[in-house]
């Protein structure tokens, strides 16, 4: 969150000067593990990650995710296994409190019976949240102080990026809706059938005369779900770590103050985010189980 | 900022984690608070019961004592009753022990008045005869004169 001025500068002394451009292309790239030169080496810079293709992987936003994800299931399975029904602790009404919002808006918005869709939400919301969450690290903090130093001896990696909000990875937040995408796809054909599924996108608005232009329309509305999902997530966190940057690299001891009021309008953001992929989520797969009346 | 594989690690992670979540965490969460909505449930449910229980026993308990109220009238009526029934059979008793002894008491005061009329009878011919025979002074034969006194003895 905020941070003191001299990160900037701290960082910018590695090496050469860096310039606010640098400064920020380096707190945007990632810390990625690929193939380049024909073995399998951490990227140096952004454009030896861009070099590596597909089959790289990033190993900050990926690991934070991992992390993240594997300690609240694991933290929520050890209150569940410690639970009590007459005497519940106050971790325990914590976590009973997420498990049963999340319970009342599947409740709400989700008419069939579907074992998954409780859990699936529970997750997205909570993995989101804590991915959000993660925004509110002052940015400089594991770069500068952390993990790039470690970085530096372990790997003799000059000056590597670190990041900590896996959320402002597109892989991340697009993985997720594409997952939500393979639910959808997988229940529409499931309830529907191929044919109820397949004459939804070609009969739907107009009729079967007119099946080319309902196609034009449904079947970009189709993948518009994931892409807007995935993407919506992705550019609000981006957008805030941005600007966490910007004033990190541009308004000197004033970034103080800064700091503050951006975090505090974020916090807002935070769940704001991770609510709207649940509930999308929730609407888009109470969607794949409608059959529609004849 | 391009997609490489972290977005296929991104869809394995939520894939594991989402049988771990639905197998290991939801369940159990949503086990509890079903138990403890039906605790709830039976708790309310039980304290109706037992104020209607309480009703009923409050209104049993006042039937009771009423009854018992009652009961207890009716055998201090009855006891009252019988007392009244003993006092009045012990005088009734007492009036005849006393007429019987009063009864008692005249017929020997008969039998020694009679008894003392008989010796005084006897006494009476016993001084008749004395007085006859300082009057005759042994000119009369005692055996021929008996049978006379006696006779005269007996109109006593």
């Amino acid at each position: 969150m905020a941070e003191l001025a001299d990160a900037a500068h701290a960082a910018a002394e590695h090496g050469a000067e860096l310039t606010v451009q640098e400064y920020i292309t380096h707190h945007l790239s990632f810390f990625t593990f690929g193939r380049i030169d024909g073995h399998w080496a951490f990227a140096h810079t952004p454009e030896e990650a861009a070099e590596m293709g597909f089959w790289a992987i990033n190993v900050d936003t990926m690991g934070w995710s991992v992390f993240l994800g594997a300690a609240f299931l694991l933290f929520f399975r050890r209150v569940a296994v410690n639970a009590s029904v007459d005497n519940p602790s106050g971790v325990q009404n914590f976590v009973e409190a997420v498990v049963e919002f999340v319970d009342a808006r599947v409740s709400e918005a989700f008419n069939y019976k579907n074992e998954l869709i409780g859990p699936l939400c529970l997750l997205l919301f909570f993995w989101i949240l804590l991915m959000n969450t993660m925004d509110l690290v002052p940015v400089d903090l594991l770069t500068t102080f952390g993990f790039e130093p470690m970085l530096h001896t372990v790997f003799h990696i000059e000056n590597s990026p670190f990041k900590v909000v896996p959320t402002t990875d597109p892989n991340i937040t697009m993985g997720m809706s594409t997952m939500v995408f393979l639910m959808i796809i997988y229940y529409s054909i499931k309830n529907k059938g191929l044919g109820g599924f397949l004459g939804e996108l070609a009969f739907h608005p107009f009729g079967k005369w007119m099946m080319p232009f309902n196609l034009i329309i449904e079947v970009p509305t189709l993948f518009a779900k994931p892409i807007s999902l995935g993407l919506r997530l992705f550019g609000n966190l981006y957008a805030g770590e941005l600007l966490f940057l910007l004033i990190a690299s541009m308004l000197g001891l004033w970034q103080l103050p800064a700091h503050f009021v951006w975090a505090a309008f974020h916090l807002l953001v935070i769940p704001l985010q991770a609510f709207v992929f649940m509930m999308l989520t929730i609407v888009y797969l109470n969607a794949a189980h409608e059959v529609p009346h004849h | 900022m391009n997609i490489n594989a972290t977005f296929l690690g991104q869809m394995i992670a939520m894939a594991v984690f989402l049988w771990f979540c639905s197998k290991y965490v939801w369940p159990p969460f949503m086990a509890i608070m079903d138990e403890r909505k039906k605790k709830i449930a039976d708790g309310l449910e039980a304290a109706a019961r037992a104020e209607k229980d309480l009703e009923l026993a409050q209104a049993k308990s006042t039937e009771q004592l009423k009854e018992a109220k009652e009961e207890a009238a009716g055998i201090i009526d009855q006891a009252n009753k019988r007392a009244a029934q003993i006092v009045d059979e012990a005088k009734q008793q007492a009036k005849v022990e006393g007429q019987r002894i009063i009864d008692g008491a005249q017929a020997e005061i008969e039998q020694e008045v009679n008894r003392a009329r008989e010796a005084l009878r006897a006494r009476v011919s016993e001084i008749a005869v004395a007085g006859a025979e300082k009057i005759l002074e042994g000119s009369i034969d005692q055996a021929a004169n008996e049978e006379m006194l006696n006779k005269l003895a007996s109109e006593l």
